[in-house]
């Protein structure tokens, strides 16, 4: 690990300022994903400033009936916070699916947004990646890319996000809400707050420098049946081949958001049109332009096969 | 003849990626805190802490894991160092009652914790009943996992008693029970490559079962 300053802040404004001080420094909150990468010199910020101080660890009701979760949450208490398992179920389940008891109760709500992809080749120093090092390559394409995108996805990366929380997220139209170092506050919708790769891999998301998450809104509960479905390679502890999170109402319409497939969590509100007519064509519509590989070619199927058992649970 | 100090500060300089283990000794005396150090030089920073029950404060490289705290610091080796990235639990302790991986987090971001390790449960003469339990049913075998299995299972026992629900847990707004699936689920993140598994379930069921 290289060698870096920390400090503690008190305010979010202060945590904001003090990054735009310092362009060559991380926030730093759990630190699980962070750490792991600063171990292996991917990430290699000259200063920490460690937000854990903030108060931003609350889930509170907004005024139209919706919870906003602040930055700080850990992973364990928004899964188990009795509103976010009643009326957001789909959320618990996403966040349940997702590492482990450990990493959960670290783990805070704006980190997991942040963390970075697990591509094989993101983490291998010896082999080229643009999103790594811009400009150097892509090893992926033409490499082992089972795990990888089969949409988005670009000539420079074909990496996925790796959370499940965020997806379920994007199903729910959550709010990424900031705060820049000039004190200036915006709300993000989650389906603007992810980037495709395009030529710019390395460029995750459209925060600025230096601004700070605060806190995820979400809209008034939507009522519906909620499932959040993840296929992996081990029945625990393993990332998304591919993962549907659903809220489907009685009359057959809702909300479908894949993960383990995209760069970002993956929505397309028009596909949802096809919901009434099953997994086959709402699949088909969600996907339409897939670029798979060779590798990673059975996630269409199942994507498909996953939607079919996700609209058979929420319907029985 | 350089002194030991030397060749530490020259091995330290060589070797950015080796951690932070061998700098408290001699950085104690070093440039006064108060002016930023250059970048890419190692910065210490103070943390005071609880371990087991005693008030612990330690001049600190700011790149110093918990877990590496612990070990090299306190020389409390009971936490293993298994991956040192949070993909085995070898070295799972408990802050302030809740289970985390302590690789994966620096001793400068807790101060004022209270922190656990297996050395805080019980000792040869005085088992806890989680350790006993482990004994009894053959929980182990090389016994690496073992520190990281007993924290975590004592911790997931009380998430269980919080109505923490997990990944297996039909229904989320039900009080989660104490079953070999849920055992299973909640104990994913701690790995055991002997493959004790089927006897840490039996060691945890009996504890959580007599907590009831």
């Amino acid at each position: 690990m290289k060698a870096f300053s920390f400090e503690r802040v008190d305010s979010p404004a202060a945590a904001a300022a003090a990054a735009s001080a310092r362009p060559d420094a991380k926030f730093i909150a759990g630190g699980t994903n962070l750490l792991d990468l600063m171990k292996l010199q991917i990430e290699t910020p000259a200063h920490l400033i460690d937000v854990n101080g903030l108060k931003l660890d609350q889930i509170e009701p907004t005024d139209d009936g919706g919870l906003r979760i602040g930055a700080l949450v850990r992973n364990t208490a928004l899964a188990a916070d009795e509103r976010v398992r009643r009326d957001y179920a789909v959320l618990s389940r996403a966040l349940l699916a997702g590492a482990s008891g450990q990493l959960r109760n670290r783990a805070t709500t704006a980190g997991n947004l942040l963390q970075r992809t697990r591509c094989p080749y993101f983490y291998d120093t010896a082999q080229p990646c643009n999103k790594r090092e811009p400009g150097s390559g892509c090893s992926a394409i033409g490499g082992f890319s089972r795990q990888l995108a089969v949409i988005g996805s670009s000539e420079a990366c074909i990496a996925t996000h790796p959370s499940d929380m965020a997806v379920a997220m994007r199903a729910l139209d959550a709010k990424v809400e900031t705060v820049k170092p000039d004190g200036a506050k915006r709300a993000i919708p989650i389906a603007d707050f992810h980037r495709l790769p395009g030529d710019t891999p390395h460029i995750e998301t459209v925060l600025e420098p230096a601004e700070l998450i605060t806190a995820v809104t979400l809209p008034k509960p939507a009522g519906g049946k909620h499932v959040y479905r993840k296929v992996r390679d081990r029945a625990s502890y393993a990332f998304a081949l591919v993962s549907v999170a659903a809220v489907i109402q009685r009359d057959g319409s809702g909300h479908i958001a894949l993960g383990g497939v995209a760069h970002k969590p993956w929505r397309r509100e028009a596909a949802e049109g096809e919901l009434p007519r099953g997994a086959k064509p709402t699949a088909a519509a969600l996907l339409e332009g897939a670029k798979p590989t060779h590798d990673n070619a059975f996630k269409l199927n199942l994507v498909e096969r996953t939607l079919g058992a996700v609209l058979a649970e929420a319907r029985g | 003849m350089p002194t030991p100090e030397q060749l530490n500060l020259n091995r330290r300089a060589l070797m950015v990626a080796a951690g932070a283990c061998a700098t408290m000794p001699i950085m104690s005396g070093g440039a006064p805190r108060a002016q930023p150090a250059p970048v890419g030089q190692p910065v210490n920073s103070r943390v005071s802490f609880t371990v087991n029950g005693e008030a612990r404060s330690l001049e600190l490289d700011t790149r110093t894991t918990l877990l590496d705290a612990l070990r090299e610091h306190l020389h409390l080796t009971g936490t293993k160092k298994g991956c040192d990235h949070g993909q085995c639990g070898a070295c799972t302790v408990m802050v302030d009652g809740q289970r985390i991986n302590s690789c994966l987090t620096l001793a400068v971001m807790h101060p004022n914790a209270s922190v656990t390790t297996i050395e805080g449960l019980g000792n040869p003469d005085r088992l806890h009943p989680m350790q006993a339990a482990f004994v009894k049913h053959d929980g182990f075998q090389c016994g690496y996992c073992t520190p990281g299995q007993i924290c975590s299972s004592l911790a997931m026992l009380d998430e269980i008693k919080a109505g923490i629900p997990s990944h297996v847990s039909s229904d989320l707004n039900a009080a989660p029970q104490l079953s070999e699936a849920e055992i299973r689920e909640r104990l994913s993140g701690n790995i055991c490559r002997c493959g004790a598994y089927s006897n840490i379930v039996e060691a945890v069921s009996e504890v959580g079962g007599r907590q009831g």
